[in-house]
This record gives structure tokens, sequence and C-alpha cells, in this order.
């Protein structure tokens, strides 16, 4: 068997060294800054996508005018430099507003980074991938028992562990190291001893952007530059800090190691498991060690949750109702077939919206995966269909339930954690069925999906499938409400605003954020399944980072501390998108610089700012 | 008297609607060692760290060696030579006693012998013996001699002391007692909250009482001692 010649193995094993070497020098960055700035740096990914493309544009002009491996290593350590500078900008212009904002605050606003970057990349470097230059003197591959093995790579796995020294170095030897370390720990202190935090958090940014930016420049040999290289790196990246401990050097550097064997021999016993293998490694790292291999529980800083206070109730409310439910069943009067596909669509986003509203509101719970549940229902559902041949009213329910099912496996093991390592840990559940959804394609039809998964007859057509949907978000809403205003709903809020205090009095956190999780996942599930009979098929997307950014987006659009600010948020947002992005290419710059202003000088949202109006009008 | 090296008048602070400082008013000479004493809760490690700039509720009219405190962040204020030790110690316990010391390094005035680890060394000998040892496997009284070495790294002109005999043993807080008298001797004026009256009593040249965030008695601390039924009062001594 090919798996036990030693030579193949030998080879394996190197490779899977040199992708640990590639992902570590990746991850570093993130974890250095998240120790210091206390910010997961969605954009951490988006500096790396930029050294690649920097690297792999300037590098052949350089090599034109002087050809030599000196021309070649000057121009990657040229591209890092620049992204570096690109990460001082950031932190100028907008990491040091958010330092104390809620993290989901920072999240979302580095997300906007992402976006934003996303859409300039394809207006500076073009649509193209680059192919980038092979390194000169490195073309040969050299023989490693009988095998022949790309001697770039070997550079690559001595470059992991002379970065890790180089960090080390700085870290231990100087003294921005040891003032980064001690700001790690505790940052008003530092600032009591008399340092500008503001210069060591740009140095902090610059040696984090530098790294990432090296970590894409070390990649063009390899594989060309392209879009989308992004977010698949800061999803590795991200499962190696929480793995590794986040703000720790040395764990992330064992972490990428476990990685990297496990994807070089872990495609060996299931094929085409890579990405999986990844994320459980992760899930079950904190399972058993909620603070990954090195790090520790997390400092309270700026961060707290935010969320829906008591309320008192508005005068009028049931009237209100009626004028809601009325006006959704007129609509189909008015509207042509495609304003009530939009309406259709924005009522599901409303309800998936709704459902993330409980876990972040009200429970405090910042999931960032909540696409997760979304696709869970919307495959149930097609996969109901598509298997067992079931109908539209048997196959919403199934979806439902696998949702429900997967929030509660999903929800054990994520209730354990608190702040960023939830977070982090509800994104790589995510990414897991993500996986699952793309990679095996005899089931879910990989990346192209399942298609032909339409509604029952009755249902069938814009208006009667309209009208179906809006009738079950309007009760699921009203549910999901009832929830909140219900006791179990008081102990949520209770729960988020202090643990420690709700536990005094008796309440079990866990299982009731357990229980909000299921609740959140069935409903969820629901506008996923919905989603599939509207659509008439579902893809991994809906699974996607994406579509978990696109919930928050519309709550934070909406305003997270309302109760009806996710409706809102669906509304605005989707509208926006229908109508806006047909007419403009930068279509993510501009929701990724909406998302930044949002953080910045909207944090309560639309139904907040009015809220407040109106209050304040009183 | 000379000219007070630090000033503070109207200085208030709010937690959430509380008002817990009351345009509270005191200065502090060079060379000086003043002690703010005051019943626990009274204001006294708010009052350190709203001069320090680290109460965000906080308005407060000061000024150090002439210059305005009132706006400036916390660096810039330690810049100045205001150094800070906080009650809880704060050490960096990921790093060792020579880092620790390093974190606080800043260049002394034109005209000083500036403070090293040696000297500090030699101030706190327990230090010196191990430098190389990590925060997190200090004792609270080596921690807290860790700290003051810290600021005084920074060769400061006034220290603001939060409470540094609390929750030491005995014979430690004799160790404090000397470092404030050689802090004194190198002219370093030192700010002393404290709620251990002998202690305070026992090194401070005068003395401000503060009660529910209200200054009391300003004063040298031979008026305070002679004072019986305010000491009562105020802190039950």
């Amino acid at each position: 068997m090919l798996a036990l010649d030693p030579s193949f193995l030998a080879v394996q094993a190197l490779s899977g060294l040199s992708s640990a070497s590639s992902l570590f020098i990746a991850a570093c960055g993130l974890t250095i800054v998240f120790g210091v700035t206390r910010i997961v740096n969605f954009a951490h990914g988006s500096l790396y996508m930029i050294g690649a493309y920097t690297a792999a544009t300037l590098i052949p002009r350089l090599l034109d005018l002087s050809f030599g491996p000196m021309t070649f290593w000057a121009g990657i350590l040229a591209s890092a430099l620049i992204v570096g500078l690109i990460g001082v900008i950031i932190e100028v212009l907008l990491l040091r507003r958010i330092y104390g904002a809620p993290e989901l605050f920072q999240l979302l606003a580095t997300f906007g980074v992402v976006l934003v970057v996303q859409d300039l990349v394809v207006q500076v470097f073009g649509p193209e991938d680059i192919l980038g230059p092979r390194a000169p003197g490195l073309r040969a591959p050299v023989e490693i028992l009988g095998r022949r093995f790309p001697s770039y790579e070997l550079v690559l796995i001595a470059a992991g562990p002379v970065v890790l020294g180089l960090v080390w170095l700085l870290l231990r030897r100087t003294r921005f190291g040891v003032l980064v370390r001690a700001a790690t720990q505790d940052r008003d202190m530092v600032a009591s001893l008399g340092v500008n935090q503001a210069m060591l958090f740009t140095g902090t940014l610059f040696l984090g952007a530098f790294l990432a930016g090296l970590g894409g420049a070390l990649q063009i040999p390899r594989v060309s530059a392209h879009t989308g290289m992004d977010l698949s790196i800061i999803a590795e990246a991200f499962v190696v800090t929480v793995v590794g401990g986040m703000g720790s050097v040395p764990g992330a550097f064992l972490a990428a190691l476990i990685i990297g064997q496990l994807q070089a021999f872990g495609i060996l016993i299931v094929p085409k498991s890579t990405l999986v293998v990844v994320f459980l490694l992760m899930a079950v790292v904190l399972a058993i060690r909620p603070y990954g291999f090195f790090g520790r529980a997390e400092v309270v800083g700026g961060s707290h949750a935010v969320g829906i206070a008591s309320r008192k109730p508005l005068p009028g409310r049931f009237a209100m109702l009626l004028a809601v439910v009325a006006g959704l069943a007129c609509l189909p009067l008015v509207a042509d077939a495609y304003l009530l596909k939009v309406a259709t669509e924005i009522l599901i986003f409303a309800l998936f919206a709704f459902s993330l509203q409980l876990l972040i509101g009200v429970g405090g719970v910042v999931s960032f995966g909540h696409a997760a549940f979304f696709g869970l229902g919307a495959y149930g559902a097609a996969l109901a269909v598509k298997w067992f041949g079931l109908s539209m009213e048997a196959a919403l329910p199934a979806g439902l339930a696998l949702a429900a099912l997967g929030a509660g496996l999903i929800g054990a093991f994520v209730v354990r954690l608190s702040g960023i390592y939830l977070a982090m840990m509800t994104l790589a559940a995510a990414q897991i069925l993500f996986a699952v959804a793309f990679q095996w394609v005899e089931v879910t039809g990989g990346d192209n999906g399942i298609v032909g998964v339409w509604p029952a007859g009755w249902a069938g057509g814009p208006v009667p499938y309209y009208l179906l949907t809006a009738a079950l978000t309007v009760v699921a809403v009203l549910l999901l409400r009832r929830i909140i205003d219900a006791p179990f709903g008081y102990a949520l809020r209770a729960a988020r605003d202090s643990e420690a205090r709700a536990e005094a009095i008796g309440l079990t956190i866990r299982r009731h954020r357990w229980l909000a999780f299921m609740i959140a996942g069935a409903a969820a599930g629901l506008a996923g399944g919905l989603y599939a009979f509207s659509r008439g098929s579902v893809d991994p997307s809906l699974l996607g980072i994406s579509t978990s950014v696109d919930a928050l987006t519309m709550l934070l659009l909406g305003g997270i501390q309302t109760v009806m600010g996710p409706l809102a948020g669906a509304a605005v947002l989707h509208a926006l998108r229908d109508w806006v992005m047909p007419l403009t290419s930068l279509w993510r710059l501009m929701l990724g610089l909406s998302i930044i202003a949002m953080v910045l000088i909207f944090p309560r949202g639309l139904v907040g700012t009015v809220r407040d109006w109106w209050e304040a009008r009183e | 008297m000379s000219k007070p090296l630090l000033e503070i008048w109207n200085l208030c602070a709010f937690y959430g609607r509380a008002q817990v400082l009351f345009d509270v008013t005191f200065r502090l000479h060079p060379g000086e060692v003043m002690a703010l004493v005051g019943r626990n809760g009274a204001g006294k490690t708010t009052t350190l760290k709203a001069i320090m700039g680290l109460v965000s509720a906080s308005a407060k009219q000061a000024t150090f060696k002439g210059h305005s405190l009132d706006r400036l962040p916390t660096y810039r204020i330690a810049r100045l030579g205001l150094g800070y030790v906080p009650e809880d110690r704060r050490i960096f316990t990921d790093l060792t006693v020579e880092e620790n010391l390093e974190t606080g390094r800043r260049p002394a005035g034109a005209g000083r012998s500036p403070w090293t680890p040696e000297r500090l060394f030699r101030l706190f000998p327990n230090l010196a013996e191990m430098r190389g040892r990590r925060g997190n496997q200090m004792s609270g009284g080596e921690q807290q001699m860790l700290s003051i070495a810290r600021t005084l790294m920074g060769n400061p002109d006034a220290i603001l002391l939060d409470e540094p005999s609390e929750g030491i043993a005995p014979v430690i807080v004799q160790t404090m007692a000397e470092a404030v008298r050689a802090m004194k001797a190198e002219g370093v004026a030192v700010l002393l909250s404290e709620q251990n009256w002998a202690f305070a009593a026992g090194i401070s040249d005068r003395a401000c009482v503060i009660e529910r965030g209200e200054i009391r008695f300003q004063g040298s601390m031979a008026e305070l001692m002679a004072d019986e039924a305010l000491r009562a009062e105020t802190l039950g001594v």
C-alpha cells in the first residue's frame, strides 16, 4: 500500500511541515495583535492577501531589473513592509477608535475592512489571479529518499522556526517586546508607567501586518494571488490562534505544526477531509482546554455585552401588530412578482436575524456562526426532498429539526466558553458544516449544491409562497418575542449582564444558554428551510462566513439594543442590496464602509436611534 | 512654605450616577510625605486614580510642577514625573522582576542621580535574590516592593502610593516604611493613601482626612494627632 512506503510518508510529513510553517507565519501576527489590543482582527487575512498581490506584482518587476535570489528576497521583505504600513493606517484610522468597544462591534468593524479590501484589491490589481515568479536559485526540486520535493518548500519549512525565533527575540530581548508583553496583561498600568499606548499599539499593528504580509508574499511561488485568499486564510489563522491560545506565539506554532500534519495525513485516512479535520481539532481542543494550549482566561477589558434592556411596552403595540399583519397580508394586492420575491426574502432574513437577536441581544452569546443553523435548515429541507422524496410540508419541519439538533450539539460545546473564544467556536462550527457541505459531494452536491427544491403545489408561485412565509415568520417572531419577555428571557438577560450574580441567585446559566441556542437554531433553521424553497436550491455559501456576517450586519443596522431592530435591519440591508448592488461594482466597499461607519458613529442602529429620539422628545 | 509640587482643586468623580468625590482640594509640597487617610470607601483610591486620569467620569483642576493635568492622558501625566503605585500592585505576572523594572524605566531629570535596578535592589534586598523570577511566583509583599521599585525606575518627582501596607506581613510593612523614608531622602514627594493609621502616622509629615468623598482636614500630622475628636469621628482611631 502506498501509505506505508517510508519515502512517501517522509515527503508527506515534509509537506505537512511546510504548510505548518506557512500557516504559522500567517497566523502569528494575528495572535500578537490580539494579545495586545484584545481585538480579533478579521482584516488580518486581507493583509495576507495584499501581501501576496503586492509580491506577485512587485517581484517580477524587480527581477526584470536585476535577476537573482537577493532581489527576490528583498522583494518579499519590501512587500511585507508595505503591508506593515497598511496595518498602521488601519490602526490609526479604525482600530484606535474601537479598543473599548464591545467585541461584536470590533469583529464587525474589522470585517468591514475585509469587504473594503476585497473591492480595492480588484480595483488596484485587477480581477485576474496573478501568478507569482518562482524563487531564483530554488527552481530545481531536491530528491528525498528517491522522491522529488520542491526546494522552495524546504525554505518555507525553515522560515517558520526562523520567524518564531526572531519574534521570540523581539519579544524577550527588546524594550518594545517587554512593553508589548506588559501591555498584553495590563494596558492601564503600562500607561501609568508613562508608556504611550498609542505608539505601542501602532507598533504592534505594524508587526502583525508585516507578518501577515510576509506570510502572503512567501506563498506566491506556490499559489497565485487570488481574491478569496483572505477568508480562507483567516479561518485557518483563527483556528491556529484559538487552538494555540489567543495571544501565545509558541502556542500558535505548536497548533500550526499539529494542523499541518493533520492535513498531510488526514487526507490519507479520509480523503477530502482537510477542512473538517482542522475545525474538528479546534472543537476538540476547546472542549478540553477552553483557552487553547497556552491561553488564559480573558482579562475583562473594555469589551462588555450589549443588548436589550428592560423596556416599557410601546403604546398601541397591539394595534401596530395588527397593522403590520394587515400590511403584510395586503402586499400581494399591490406588488408584482419581483417585489413579492424580495419581500419573501426580507421576511426570511428578518426571521434569521431575529433568531440571532435572541442569542446576542438577549443572551449575550456573541455567535459568529449563526449561518450554521440557517444552512442546516436549508440543507435539511433540501436533503429531505432530494433523498427521501418528502413534500415541503414534511421537509420544512425536517430542516427545522436538523437545525435544532445541530444547535443542541454545537451549543453543548459553545455554552462552556465565553467572549472571543465563544465567537471563534461558533465560527468554527459553521465552517465545519460549510466544509462538509462543500467536500461531501456525493450527498450534498458540493459546490453546486442541491437543485430542484420547490414548494408543494398549493404553495407554488410568488403569492402563495409569500403568504406562507409571512404567516410562518410572524408566528415565529411572536413566539420568540414571547420567550424574550418570559422569565426565561429575563434569566438570559441576567446572565448576560452578570454571570456571577445570575449564578449566585441560582440560575443555571449553561442550561439556559443551551436552550436559547436550540431555540435560536430552530428559528434560523425554519428561515433556512423557507429560503431553500424560495430559491429552489441550496449551496454551501448559505453556511459561509458571509451569511453569518449578513445576519450580524442586520442586527447592527437595526440596532442591537432593540427587539424589533433586526426586522428593520433585514429590510433595509436586503432592499439596499437588491437596488444598489446592480448599480455598482463596488458594493462590498460600500457595505464595508457602512458597517464601519455604523460601528463608529451609529452603534445603536436605526430602531435604537429612533427610539432614543422618541424617548428624548417625551 | 515652598511652592506646591502637586495641586488639586475641586476634584469630582462619579461611578455611574453616584458622585463619589466632592470638590477634593489639596496640595503636595516637594519632598514631603502626606498621608491621605480615611475609612474604607471614603474615596482615597479614587482620588489617586482620578489624578492619574484613570477615572473616566471625573472633573478636576490639577497642576503638577506648574503643568496642567486637566486633560492629559495617563501616560503624559506619568511622563511629567508623577509616579503611581496602585493598591492591587498590578505586577506584570508574566514578566520577570528585571523585566518589570524595565517597563517603568524613564530618564531622570537633570541633576538627579537616576534609580537603577542595582540601587533598587539595595533598597529592597529581597528583590535582588529573585531578578529572574516571574511576578506570578512572588509573595504579596515582594510584589508590593516590585511595584514601588518599578515606579521608582521612572525617576518620579512625586509618587502616589496606594495602600502599600495592605495585605502584607508585618515585617514587610517595616520595609515599606523604610522605602518611603528612602524616597523622601531622595527628594521624592509621596502622597500616601492609607488605612493603617499607625503606619501612616509614623512616616508622614502632613495629613489629609477624607470622609465620604470630602476632605475633612488638611494639616500637619502633629495637629491631627492632637485632634482626638476628629480622628475618632472620621478614622475610628
